[in-house]
């Protein structure tokens, strides 16, 4: 067992007097695929948040690959810059062309030169079948088109964790599956990977791990198999039993 | 005898419709345009009150007419659909076209056909239209101020430097880009100032001093618009960031600055720089009064500028600062490269409007003893040998601050389309 990249202890987060995480423990160690399932309002996009700060948690600690996250902020700009997250609404910058979209941190934040962070770019965008569009602007193109540039975008940075955050739900149904392909790969080249989603098919072809959140508690964590075979609290057992 | 002769046309092809309508539109018309442009009155044998709303009658009716159904003319239902949508639209459209056909004769006859515009002296005005001798003979003083005759070329010459340098930025090689903005904000008004100040101001090189008491006029309008404009834009985007900030010492400061600086009215801003300002410097510190004006000015509107920013900055989505976070940008370079180039070219209408306020705010200067284009004016129309010629003056400055607003205006239209991107 090596050491785990992620490490959540007794971590708690409120909004005002709402309390949306209780309590969490988790770790993940490299390489693995992690995939967080549950009701809505559980607290699952906030977790995955919590884990590059894009929201700050109150209580406990995160560690994210041996540096923990607190108030320092050159902290946090390096560890944002090892931890790639894709969003719900894709989140590309419209006044960019895709390739510049990719380029853009590469090149100013890890102050790569500008043909290396090309040549990057245009090997990611081949990676999700999109390098055919590299000059076109986000607003040109499709949702599912969209959802792939950004996962290469996140990619440009060579992060170490890769964090998804309900990456299909804003997707077309014919859409969704040239977005999971593309994550398939990933998964197969490697990546350590959190990702929130609803597709069960997803998490039983690649994931190693199943997480259930209800109620900002980790309720259930096992093994894929484990997970859909014999769910153990009967509160996961409600939700599969709706959701397959 | 209108219920027949209605159904009549009803009944008739649609063709005849279409003549007898716009025949009878255009005799009204025309016999308004006969009766005001030639002063005769082609109805004179009918009884007053008939002959006055004849024209009124015969287009309502053709307009009527017109409306009953398609004409198959594009002119005609393009007019029916627009204007001729009912009775009470028709009358209006009547009304409006009458009035611009009775008033266009004397305006015309004042602007140009009675106007004067030859001789130097008030005695040449003898028409009874506008003078614009007065106009040709006190051009120099609306342009220059008191600023002396024979050294207008240094005027002259300062601007076209200034505008050349403006121009600068398009020669940009590609990898000079990335300064493009720190030349605009920070080292083309430094260079601009130079020149403005060794120039026009004088007083080495050989050049004669002109104390700034005597720059006025459309030149001094042009001095003072363009320093408030490039200044108070940076300092604005600086507040508009700060209200934003999440160190409340850095946002109370910002909040403090701009409702301070909105709730003041301007003139009482320009009058405090001029004579209140000076009593709090050390004895032996002086500072210019257009300088101190400029700054005012500056200061005011950038407050303006900033709650315009501001909105920008609030219409796009977090999501963009969220994305610009994961991919490990700090504060600066996410504002930079991903937040400002959005929310400036969101906020083009209203940072135009803001400027053209501005320059339309500069005769307010005036209090202080500057006197622009709208001063040099004021003082014109008090010089004895040339009472009485307010009206041209006004409208003289008028059309050239309309030209400078609508220039200003269609540029910032241009940006939009050019800075144009689908979300």
């Amino acid at each position: 067992m090596s050491d785990p990249i992620i490490k959540i202890e007794n971590m708690n987060k409120w909004f005002g007097d709402f309390q949306v995480l209780k309590d969490i423990n988790l770790s993940v160690e490299k390489n693995k695929k992690i995939v967080v399932c549950g009701p809505s309002g559980s607290g699952k996009s906030t977790l995955i948040r919590c884990i590059n700060r894009l929201e700050e948690h109150q209580k406990g600690s995160i560690i994210v690959d041996g540096s923990e996250l607190d108030e320092n902020t050159k902290n946090i700009e390096a560890i944002r810059a090892e931890v790639g997250m894709v969003f719900q609404q894709f989140n590309l910058f419209p006044h960019l062309s895709i390739l510049d979209n990719c380029t853009l941190a590469p090149i100013w934040v890890k102050k790569m030169p500008k043909a290396e962070a090309e040549q990057l770019a245009i090997k990611q965008l081949e990676q999700v079948q999109i390098s055919d569009q590299a000059n076109k602007f986000p607003g040109q193109l499709s949702g599912g088109q969209q959802q792939r540039c950004a996962i290469a975008r996140a990619l440009c940075m060579q992060p170490k964790i890769m964090l998804f955050d309900e990456p299909t739900s804003a997707l077309d149904p014919e859409m969704i599956k040239e977005v999971l392909d593309a994550m398939v790969n990933l998964a197969k080249a490697g990546m350590t990977m959190i990702v929130v989603t609803h597709e069960m098919g997803f998490a039983k072809e690649v994931a190693d791990e199943v997480i259930f959140m209800d109620e900002g508690m980790i309720v259930e964590r096992n093994t894929t198999k484990e997970f859909f075979a014999n769910p153990k609290n009967d509160r996961t057992k409600l939700f599969l039993s709706q959701i397959l | 005898m209108k219920t027949i002769s209605f159904s009549q046309l009803r009944t008739a092809s649609k063709l005849n419709n279409l003549y007898i309508g716009s025949s009878l539109l255009s005799i009204a018309i025309l016999d308004v345009f006969i009766n005001s442009f030639f002063n005769v009155n082609l109805t004179s044998g009918l009884p007053n009150k008939i002959s006055l709303f004849l024209p009124l009658v015969l287009g309502f009716i053709g307009f009527g007419i017109l409306r009953m159904e398609f004409t198959g003319s594009r002119f005609f239902d393009n007019l029916n659909k627009n204007i001729n949508t009912n009775n009470f639209n028709a009358l209006l459209t009547l009304f409006i076209i009458f009035v611009i056909i009775k008033a266009t004769p004397p305006a015309l006859s004042w602007m140009i056909l009675d106007a004067n515009i030859s001789g130097d002296t008030k005695e040449a005005c003898t028409g009874t239209g506008a003078c614009w001798t007065y106009i040709k003979v006190w051009l120099r003083r609306f342009m220059y101020g008191m600023y002396p005759n024979e050294l207008h070329w240094r005027i002259n010459t300062a601007f076209l430097l200034v505008i050349a340098l403006g121009f600068v930025g398009y020669f940009f090689k590609e990898n000079l880009k990335k300064y493009l903005a720190l030349y605009y904000v920070i080292i083309y008004p430094i260079i601009a100032f130079l020149i403005i100040y060794y120039l026009i101001s004088g007083g080495s090189f050989g050049l004669v001093w002109v104390e700034t008491g005597a720059w006025g006029g459309l030149s001094l309008t042009f001095i003072v618009s363009f320093f408030c404009l490039i200044f108070c834009f940076p300092l604005g985007m600086v507040l508009a960031l700060g209200r934003r900030s999440d160190l409340p010492a850095i946002r109370y400061i910002s909040v403090g600055y701009i409702e301070f600086w909105r709730g003041v009215p301007l003139i009482t801003v320009l009058f405090m720089s001029s004579v209140m300002f000076p009593m709090f410097l050390p004895e032996d510190f002086f500072m210019d009064k257009l300088v101190r004006v400029i700054i005012a000015i500056t200061l005011f509107e950038a407050a303006y500028c900033a709650e315009v920013i501001r909105g920008g900055l609030q219409a796009l989505p977090r999501g963009q600062y969220d994305a610009a976070k994961s991919l490990g940008m700090g504060y600066w370079k996410m504002h930079i490269f991903v937040i400002l180039p959005q929310a400036l070219k969101l906020v083009i209408p209203g940072i135009a409007n803001t400027f053209l306020a501005l320059v339309k705010d500069t005769p307010l200067i005036f209090v202080v003893g500057l006197a622009e284009l709208a001063g040099m004016l004021a003082l014109a129309k008090t010089n004895p040998k040339w009472l009485g010629f307010a009206m041209e003056g006004y409208i003289f400055a008028s059309i050239i601050f309309w030209i400078i607003c609508y220039a200003m205006s269609k540029y910032s239209y241009n940006l939009e389309t050019k800075y144009k991107t689908e979300r």
